[in-house]
């Protein structure tokens, strides 16, 4: 018994070297030479500022963005050190008085506009972080924000069509917009 | 439901199961030590073995085999243990995170050895990095390889005749863990990384925000406590908020680890919901494929083991039986609108260009991944015992919920985790050659070794102590109020958050109905037990079928042998498996998903 509980100790810090400390010390070294701006983070810059991440979305509420999606995350939305989703259920009331506050706020940001309004921006995402909206999301909110800017919408839709993905090789995921980069090409737009 | 999602889903199966042979028959040279990596580097593996007073051509027979294994499980979870409570005090600890509760450690520690890594912290604000480079992913690998290790020795048990001999634990354990999961680990991690996964030792960075915002949140006074009114109502002040904090950690490394070792445990909060962890289209694709990789490739090993391909081909149809409809059907529940949401909500899928969006049940979803990924994860996640998640499977239509916890409760057999799904399977198959050899009044024969009583016994309390773990703990926690405190939903729904959790448990899976309030003393002690119990006690009986199948001589094939590679036993393996399932699970889940749904299709 005492033999084999040696064995198991030893054999456990020598996997823990391994697979603890070698192996992602390799895999830093070989990200950081081969990929460093998505390893820390993909941050971006504005007048030597840090003002986010490509892939962490942001809270919005001026007219003159656009909005991103509800995020659930406490205490504020888009809290990037407390990660989650909402939890709530499919038949939870509290779910449909959550949806009708957001539909409600949408259409008193833009009162003429009586569009549709896609299911995802209505909707918590999953990390409360989500960075995209659809582009269907993006076209429901393209006059507030020419109006509240002053600029020919063409111009917004140009821009909104200039930062749509679409799907990744043709095939997977969605295609989607990214806030936080739409709102920043707004601003330089000027 | 669009022509892209279905053919998502099929490039998918088309691509899963393309890798099976290849990745099966190397794995299969591995543990014979026939592949050329094993070659070049016995010396080293030598040394290793020599550094460990380990004998590496030492057999063990059953009883050694698990008893090794038991003891290596055990001093790994009271090192992770220790590795968390005392993380304040060791390095790379840049956001000074304090010791992890002991409740908290406990669930913790049992969750990651037991390959369950049910997770009731919230990555980024509780552990350091060392805690999650040093413990959680070392736990990845050793817990991964045990099960991996287990069914190796499963398979010796057919092939070897009149032994005792089921192979070397230390030996298997750190084979699967340096041939089989570093590598493919390794070059997951690497395009991971190249699609945005993290890989940082910097602290949490700091943005400010293009937007600031205002919220309002309770005042509290300069000792901390909520300021009430003269009425005893809390009061709410409105603060500006104007930064963002962006985390980091070394990422992409463990998250490779985390779905091939089907493990499951999140670098973040929300797993790979959280862009950091699963940042594209691109980067869910593989990490989704990761997920079902070994344990299909297992598959074929097993095949090539025994010497009869077939055989295995044969345990992987019966999973794709079970695996493609419930696919299938929770793309339908998933793409459903929600009767009860405004009529100005679109929630439809639409693909005019300009204006796409993906539709169906959003909430608790990313736009990246949109309802087919998100399903596509969930059906895959649930088979086989992973428990990541990137959407919240709280927020899912009743069906959608369903599936994934009844794939929990058949067992994590429709693939399963890597070995323990394997394993898992073979013992149901024992089961069903058994009551087919009842059905024709002959003794029951798999693989040319005749089954015994021994052996039904052990495969009857395999079968038994998931549901057993999870239906007693699921009547606990819902009868005493420190267990109903937990639920988030009310009615049938919260019921379904505890059974969720108590499943997840017992089948070493990890994912959750995530808005239940598990990180407490009774949550993470009873979870706990549950998945130490229903990990190990399930091990030792597998073990001990492969101890008494060595011993036996094998039997040739007679004309009452059930042939066990045709569609007839892919079926009658599908079956035994969902009748089991379904007998054991159904008056519970009447009570929970069951209702929610009649209740959900009658919204308006």
């Amino acid at each position: 018994m005492k033999k084999i509980v040696l064995q198991a100790l030893l054999l456990l810090l020598a996997l823990t070297g391994l697979t603890g400390i070698v192996y992602p010390l390799i895999v830093t070294a070989v990200v950081q030479l081969c990929c460093r701006a998505q390893a820390e983070g993909s941050l971006i810059e504005r007048d030597g500022r840090l003002v986010g991440s490509a892939l962490l979305g942001q809270p919005f509420d001026r007219p003159q963005y656009f909005w991103p999606r509800p995020s659930a995350t406490t205490p504020q939305p888009y809290n990037g050190a407390a990660s989650s989703g909402s939890n709530l259920g499919p038949t939870n009331p509290a779910q449909f008085d959550v949806v009708r506050t957001r539909v409600a706020a949408l259409h008193q940001a833009d009162p003429d506009n009586r569009l549709p309004i896609p299911v995802d921006l209505v909707t918590a995402s999953a990390s409360g972080l989500d960075p995209d909206i659809s582009p269907a999301a993006a076209r429901y909110q393209l006059l507030r924000v020419a109006r509240a800017r002053g600029l020919d919408p063409t111009r917004v839709q140009a821009l909104i069509t200039a930062h749509t993905r679409g799907r990744q090789w043709g095939l997977f995921g969605e295609p989607r917009v990214n806030v936080l980069e739409l709102n920043l090409a707004l601003d330089r737009l000027r | 439901m669009t022509g892209n999602g279905w053919l998502q889903l099929a490039v998918y199966m088309v691509v899963l199961l393309l890798l099976v042979k290849p990745l099966g028959q190397y794995m299969s040279r591995v543990f014979d030590g026939s592949a050329a990596i094993t070659r070049w580097c016995r010396p080293l593996e030598r040394a290793l073995y020599r550094l460990c007073r380990i004998d590496g051509e030492q057999s063990m027979d059953w009883k050694q085999y698990a008893l090794a294994l038991v003891v290596f499980n055990t001093l790994g979870t009271f090192a992770l243990y220790a590795l968390q409570r005392l993380q304040a005090f060791l390095p790379l600890n840049p956001q000074q995170m304090s010791a992890v509760s002991p409740d908290s450690s406990f669930n913790t520690a049992v969750s990651f050895a037991s390959n369950t890594n049910w997770q009731g912290y919230a990555g980024e604000s509780t552990m350091s990095y060392l805690s999650q480079m040093l413990g959680l992913a070392v736990q990845n690998f050793v817990s991964a390889a045990t099960g991996i290790a287990v069914v190796i020795a499963l398979i010796r048990g057919f092939r070897v005749r009149q032994a005792h001999a089921l192979g070397n634990f230390w030996v298997d354990l750190t084979r699967s863990t340096v041939y089989v999961l570093l590598p493919l680990s390794f070059i997951l991690a690497l395009i991971l990384a190249g699609q945005g996964v993290v890989q940082s030792f910097r602290p949490y960075q700091t943005a400010t925000l293009v937007n600031p915002i205002g919220v309002t949140e309770p005042a509290t006074n300069a000792t901390g406590n909520p300021v009430k009114d003269a009425h005893g109502n809390p009061v709410n002040r409105s603060v500006l908020i104007n930064t963002q904090t962006i985390p980091l950690g070394p990422a992409a490394s463990q998250i490779a680890i985390k779905q091939l070792g089907t493990n499951g445990g999140g670098f973040f909060n929300v797993n790979s919901a959280h862009p950091f962890e699963n940042p594209t289209p691109l980067s869910d694709f593989f990490e989704a494929l990761a997920l079902l990789l070994v344990p299909a490739a297992l598959c074929y090993t097993f095949g090539h083991m025994i010497g009869d391909r077939r055989q295995g081909w044969a345990i992987l149809a019966a999973m794709l039986v079970l695996f493609i409809p419930l696919l299938v059907i929770e793309y339908w529940a998933e793409a459903r609108p929600n009767p009860a949401y405004p009529a100005v909500v679109a929630q439809a899928p639409a693909v005019t260009p300009g204006a796409q969006q993906p539709g169906g049940n959003m909430e608790g979803k990313e736009v990246r991944f949109g309802v087919t990924d998100s399903v596509r994860w969930s059906v895959a996640t649930t088979a086989a015992s992973n428990g990541s998640v990137n959407a919240m499977h709280d927020s899912y239509t009743p069906i959608g919920g369903l599936i994934p916890l009844w794939l929990i409760q058949l067992g994590e057999v429709v693939f399963g985790g890597v070995g323990s799904g394997l394993y898992g399977i073979l013992v149901f198959a024992i089961i069903a050659v058994f009551i087919a050899g009842l059905m024709v009044g002959r003794t029951p024969e798999y693989l040319g070794k005749k089954l015994e009583a021994f052996e039904m016994k052990m495969a009857s309390l395999f079968m038994l102590i998931p549901p057993f773990c999870a239906l007693v703990g699921t009547a606990i926690a819902t009868s005493v109020a420190a267990g109903r405190a937990g639920t988030a939903n009310p009615g049938a729904h919260g019921f379904t958050e505890i059974l969720y959790a108590l499943s997840s448990g017992a089948g070493n899976n990890g994912s959750a109905f995530n808005g239940i309030s598990a990180n407490t003393p009774f949550y993470n002690t009873l979870i706990g037990i549950d998945m130490w119990l229903a990990r190990f006690w399930p091990i030792i009986a597998v073990l001990a079928i492969a101890g008494s199948l060595a011993t036996k001589k094998t039997v040739p094939a007679s004309a009452g042998t059930l042939p066990t590679h045709t569609p007839l036993f892919v079926v009658l393996l599908a079956s035994v498996v969902v009748i089991v399932g379904a007998l054991a699970f159904f008056p519970a889940l009447a009570l929970g998903p069951i209702v929610e749904e009649l209740q959900f299709i009658h919204l308006h």
